[in-house]
């Protein structure tokens, strides 16, 4: 990754209410004041549950500082929407990743993550590792 | 030989097809995924009209390109990206040419239907839209007679799906209580090979 911003974080969920409030949580649990960016983009861009590609570029070119951008997903067609852009290729920015990780301990783990300066790299693996905490 | 206006019939009676069955792919998902599969497709469809009648690519491969792209940035559900990889890997495998042959076609789907499998995760069985596309592609041949064994085979796929359970997507959470209903996703892929056998009469 090349630029010296942080990394952006873009979480996608079915729902606008969960993907903003998601990014909430994730960035007050980061230490409020100055946080990695992050972006929501949840449901289509008329309120209802689904999922949005123009929303997810959108929400993607908003946080790219050159340092890359991860995206993280709730299910289904968040899933294979983002896989597909993607696919395309120049859909989102360069450096744009799909991070395998729990949607709201990822996105935590993430903004943490990036907002400590972490690399696209870092931000990926924490926020996968969040797979492997145990709640009992 | 098939050409941009054959494969603009056919995504047009794919529009039509779509529209007249759309309630009851949504009836068909409202048993098994979550009743917007008809309404999803529906606006899909009409947008791919809508920027094919806008912009007019003279390629085949450019026709499916440009209407997978609409699809995966208008549907709002899986069933976006999914047809919309089969349109658009279809469309690449196909290049630039003005003209391709049933053959070449029926080669390039079958790497669209394989690009799917890839993206979904899903393979045969599992209660998919692919209970319905691979049968399709392995049915087309080299003349566009073909086009409706494929009809026939796609129809029977998804008919097949009734008593599978279901193993990729929402419907998976219901475990055994997917069996019994027929796969909303393999019902419209009929529709779309349908439409394909629509596209050549």
């Amino acid at each position: 990754m090349s630029g010296d911003g942080q990394v952006g974080i873009v979480l996608v969920s079915h729902s606008r209410e969960v993907a903003a409030a998601v990014a909430e949580l994730a960035r007050g649990l980061a230490g409020g004041g100055t946080t990695a960016p992050v972006a929501a983009a949840g449901g289509t861009p008329d309120g209802g549950l689904g999922t949005s590609s123009e929303l997810i570029t959108r929400a993607a070119e908003s946080v790219d500082a050159g340092a890359g951008v991860a995206v993280l997903v709730d299910l289904g067609s968040a899933v294979l929407t983002v896989k597909s852009l993607l696919a395309e290729g120049d859909e989102l920015p360069e450096g744009t990743r799909l991070v395998d990780a729990p949607f709201l301990e990822g996105a935590v783990a993430a903004v943490v993550t990036a907002s400590a300066g972490g690399d696209l790299d870092a931000v990926t693996a924490a926020a996968s590792e969040a797979y492997g905490y145990r709640k009992e | 030989m098939l050409d941009a206006d054959f494969f603009r019939r056919w995504l047009s009676s794919c529009a039509v097809l779509v529209d007249r069955e759309a309630e009851w792919l949504t009836e068909l998902d409202s048993a098994i995924g979550d009743a917007d599969h008809g309404s999803n497709l529906q606006r899909g469809f009409a947008a791919v009209t809508a920027v094919l009648e806008k912009e007019s690519p003279n390629a085949p491969g450019a026709v499916l390109m440009l209407a997978g792209r609409q699809l995966i940035s208008s549907v709002g559900g899986a069933s976006g990206p999914l047809y919309g990889t089969l349109l658009r890997r279809t469309g690449k495998a196909l290049g630039d040419v003005a003209e391709v042959t049933p053959a070449q076609l029926a080669e390039a789907l079958r790497m669209g239907v394989a690009a799917v499998a890839q993206l979904g995760g899903a393979k045969a069985g599992d209660k998919t839209m692919l209970d319905a596309l691979e049968p399709a592609v392995a049915a087309l041949g080299d003349t566009t007679d073909s086009f409706a064994a494929a009809r026939d085979a796609a129809e029977q796929g998804a008919l097949a799906t009734v008593p599978m359970q279901a193993h990729k997507g929402r419907a998976s959470y219901l475990g055994e209580r997917s069996i019994g209903h027929q796969d909303p996703g393999a019902t419209s892929s009929a529709l779309i090979v349908a439409a394909l056998a629509e596209a050549v009469a």
